[in-house]
């Protein structure tokens, strides 16, 4: 007979074990499914490998992609540490973009250093503000913050598609829906052939792991999402905390809406966000709220999807087939978390009353 | 052979083994008492009975059958019936609707027929249950009788009850007892699980003493007595009296007057209450659990928003305080609830990130100094005992009693002014809510006002210089410790205000 058990506190090591044994066991479920497409799932495996780090074009595409992911993972993971269910970023980006470009367009000839740190603090300030309004609600009259960050996408995304269309439609794009692009001023210079992003992207992880863990604040916003009663007892500022954390939030997502629309797009569409505060709850969750761990993670992530997009091409399979992928590699991964807390037994009593019955 | 056989019983949780080689034998028309020590392993060996936890190894018999109670349906075909400490009753339903929850009837329900039943019951039992009464109009003690009918009603003989008298003042107590006695007679086997040694002697046929896990002795109450039972628990002799320090009384530290609040339903919680401690005075708050303490201490904490009243701490108005003002006036509070963790502590936090919870902000900087605070955890975990594999390991890991030490031991160590405590040795074993006592009794020596809300009123006649009984959030008398019977505060607990006591003096 089968049991269930509870396990007691699993060592790190062990964890980790688990993991890629989901992992492992993803790929070898996944590998039965390209098989069932007549294809050799070593060969696929190695092509997703090389679509995604195989040439310098491509490790560059993997790293532009990972850069929104692992700052969005960043942004997020400070307001669930706070157990504030923060599914807004795709609203955050948008807002943060839209605060950039609103000065991209305005101020096309600023000096670049200039124009680039009045888009940086607008990026944030956008990202921020627009968070603090689910914040606001949540510590005033307890609202689901749930609900209201992801209701606020879709109406950050509608404002930027309204602007696509109406005011900021550029005039010379022939009746094209298109915001202008951006001046040269006001777009992030490469570093290493890769734009300055992944500079930035570093500095936060840092950054946010030494707030998160070594900072008042932080530690104030570990207790408060760990049992507000608590955080009332010890004399914390209840509503202040959960606004500063959510402005920080919301605030580094917005600032992959500046990063987006400068560094990548040079203009501003509706699509910007792309999906990326979605994906990266995902990430974040995967990466336990740790800094260093998000920032492989979210990595592994993009490289997934650059070499999805590869092998589509390569062997002729539908998207589909590589977002499959994906799901599989999540859902075995968060299905091994039950394995960090249980384990499989043979129940002993069994075995021992056989033993006395052939006593 | 009728009765209730455990042959051989282990359970292990992880590394720790909660029961070890468990032999235990209940019988028809018994009341068989289970004490121990909390973490002893009572509920662990209870629970394999009501189908909770299965055993890794042993068996149970029932009625000369062996069996395997593989859940609490099983166990109650069985005949098993537990009554939690915690009732487990769904408020807006009413007692006849909550017997019958969870139980296969027809689609529709034969009122008439169920009434007639439960009446029938009631009569036979002693027990007072109105069948139509919804739960959150019931008293304590109705709820548990009503508890107690639900089980019956499905066919129970074999009845566990768990710490049934914690909730109780002591009158309703008596009169559980009676409805525990009239059960014996029924030929019910009872199970009556409890670690205060006056009702073991009270009540049981026979005792079963479990320490660390195993069963140490089964005993007839009759051939021991309860200094002895004291020392089966333990292990080793025990002193059982609190001495009461004479504190340096000197001047009022905390004067509260006329205190109101309501809670979020508009419901009075705490009405016109009004007292004074003294510096150095241990001020005991005695009451039915959910009279108004919780509300108590955290309105003086500020945490708890007071409509109307004053309260006075060294001569300085504590009204409109943020708590964290109160913290560094030198108040310091620790409530510790029924679950431990609700107020106080963070579960997945160490020790030393606990220990800095109430006193990061007075660091100076952005960032938190761990270091300092590292070797007060050494020093707490060494002082008080608490059983860690190290001072980093998140206190969710650690057992329920070694959880409270880090709180109370926080909370004492933070040189307060006022302490005020409550419950603070719940659920701890017996040599360390001694130490415990003496650890107030050094604060009181101190000149440190103490408000010590407590549940064993031995222990408040014991330790405290005079107490408060509060029932229903009003106070209804402040009484010398050292004069009042126990009899007097249950009556004092019970919202009687003209009991003949010896008022004490105000300090």
């Amino acid at each position: 007979m089968l049991r269930i058990a509870k396990r007691s506190e699993v060592s790190q090591v062990a964890r980790v074990a688990i993991r890629i044994g989901a992992v492992f066991l993803a790929l070898l479920f996944s590998a039965l499914l390209i098989r069932a497409l007549h294809l050799q799932p070593l060969k696929v495996y190695w092509a997703l490998i090389e679509g995604a780090f195989g040439t310098a074009y491509r490790f560059r595409e993997t790293v532009i992609k990972a850069i929104p992911l692992i700052i969005t993972s960043l942004g997020i993971s400070i307001a669930f540490k706070m157990q504030f269910w923060n599914i807004g970023g795709e609203g955050q980006i948008s807002m943060g973009a839209f605060a950039a470009t609103f000065f991209a367009l305005r101020y096309p000839d600023l000096p670049r250093p200039l124009l680039l740190l009045l888009m940086f603090v607008a990026g944030i300030a956008g990202g921020g503000l627009w968070a603090l309004i689910p914040a606001y609600f949540r510590a005033r009259w307890r609202t689901n913050e749930t609900i209201v960050t992801l209701m606020m996408n879709y109406i950050a995304i509608k404002w930027l598609t309204y602007l696509q269309y109406g005011p900021w439609k550029d005039p010379n794009a022939l009746g094209f829906p298109k915001i202008p692009n951006f001046s040269n001023n006001a777009i992030l210079p490469a570093v290493g052939g890769i734009h300055a992003g992944w500079i930035i992207t570093l500095v936060l992880v840092v950054l946010v792991h030494i707030f998160l863990n070594y900072s008042k604040k932080g530690y104030e916003i570990a207790v408060l999402g760990e049992s507000e009663n608590t955080a009332l007892y010890a004399g914390i500022n209840i509503k202040k905390t959960i606004l500063t954390a959510v402005f920080i939030s919301g605030g580094i997502c917005g600032l992959v809406g500046m990063l987006e629309a400068s560094a990548v797009s040079h203009t501003l569409t509706a699509g910007i966000a792309g999906g990326v505060g979605f994906t990266a709850i995902i990430t974040s969750w995967l990466a336990a709220l740790k800094p260093p761990l998000i920032l492989v993670v979210s990595f592994l992530f993009a490289a997934l999807e650059q070499g999805g997009s590869y092998i589509q091409t390569a062997f002729g399979i539908s998207g589909a087939a590589a977002e499959m992928l994906q799901g599989l590699i999540l859902f075995f991964v968060l299905g091994s978390e039950f394995f960090t807390r249980y384990k499989i037994v043979l129940a002993k009593n069994h075995t021992q009353r056989t033993e006395k019955e052939a006593n | 052979m009728p009765n209730i056989v455990m042959e051989g019983i282990t359970k292990t949780f992880g590394k720790v083994v909660a029961n070890h080689n468990v032999n235990l034998e209940i019988k028809f028309g018994e009341i068989h008492a289970l004490l121990g020590e909390n973490g002893a392993g009572k509920s662990t060996l209870v629970n394999m009975l009501s189908g909770i936890y299965s055993p890794d190894s042993g068996s149970i018999y029932i009625r000369g059958k062996e069996v395997k109670i593989t859940s609490p349906r099983v166990a109650q075909e069985l005949g098993i019936g537990m009554i939690h400490q915690h009732f487990k009753l769904v408020e807006v339903m009413t007692a006849k609707e909550n017997i019958i929850l969870g139980l296969k009837t027809g689609f529709f329900l034969k009122q008439e027929n169920l009434s007639k039943e439960i009446k029938e019951i009631s009569a036979r039992y002693g027990l007072e249950v109105e069948p139509d009464k919804k739960v959150y109009e019931m008293s304590v003690g109705e709820k548990q009788n009503l508890e107690i009918l639900k089980v019956l009603y499905r066919g129970a003989d074999i009845l566990i009850l768990d710490e049934p008298t914690a909730v109780l003042t002591p009158q309703e107590t008596a009169r559980l007892f009676e409805i525990v006695r009239r059960l014996k007679e029924k030929g019910c086997a009872v199970v009556f699980i409890t670690h205060k040694m006056n009702e073991v002697m009270e009540i049981a046929d026979r005792i079963s003493v479990l320490r660390k896990g195993e069963v140490v002795k089964t005993v007839d109450k009759d051939k021991i007595t309860s200094k002895e039972l004291a020392e089966l628990m333990v292990g080793h002799p025990v002193d059982l009296s609190i001495k009461r320090e004479q504190g340096v009384r000197d001047g009022v530290c905390l004067e509260v007057k006329n205190l109101q609040a309501y809670n979020e339903e508009g419901v009075a919680v705490l009405k016109d209450i009004s007292f004074t401690i003294a510096k150095g005075e241990i001020l005991g708050v005695a009451g039915v659990a959910g009279s108004g303490q919780k509300e108590l201490c955290e309105a003086i904490a500020g945490l708890y928003p007071v409509h109307s009243g004053e309260i006075i701490f060294n001569g300085e108005s504590l009204i409109h305080m943020t708590p964290r003002e109160i913290i560094t006036k030198g108040i310091s509070m620790s409530f510790v609830p029924e679950d431990r963790l609700g107020m106080g502590l963070v579960a997945s936090m160490d020790i030393v990130d606990n220990l800095i919870l109430k006193e990061y902000h007075t660091q100076k900087g952005l960032f938190i100094k761990r270091r300092p605070i590292a070797e007060k955890a050494h020093e707490l975990v060494e002082k008080l005992d608490i059983s860690t594999p190290h001072i980093y390991t998140p206190i969710r890991q650690l057992s329920g009693g070694n959880i409270q030490k880090v709180l109370v031991g926080r909370e004492l160590a933070s040189q307060p002014k006022l302490l005020i405590t409550a419950y603070p040795v719940r659920g701890l074993d017996i040599n360390v809510s001694y130490r415990i006592y003496d650890l107030l009794n050094e604060e009181k020596k101190k000149g440190v006002a103490i408000l010590f809300v407590g549940e064993d009123l031995d222990v408040l006649r014991e330790l405290c210089d005079r107490i408060m009984v509060i029932c229903d959030g009003e106070v209804t008398g402040i009484v010398d410790a050292g004069k009042v019977s126990k009899e007097q505060l249950g009556l004092l607990m019970a919202g009687e205000r003209n009991v003949e006591t010896e008022v004490a003096h105000h300090a």
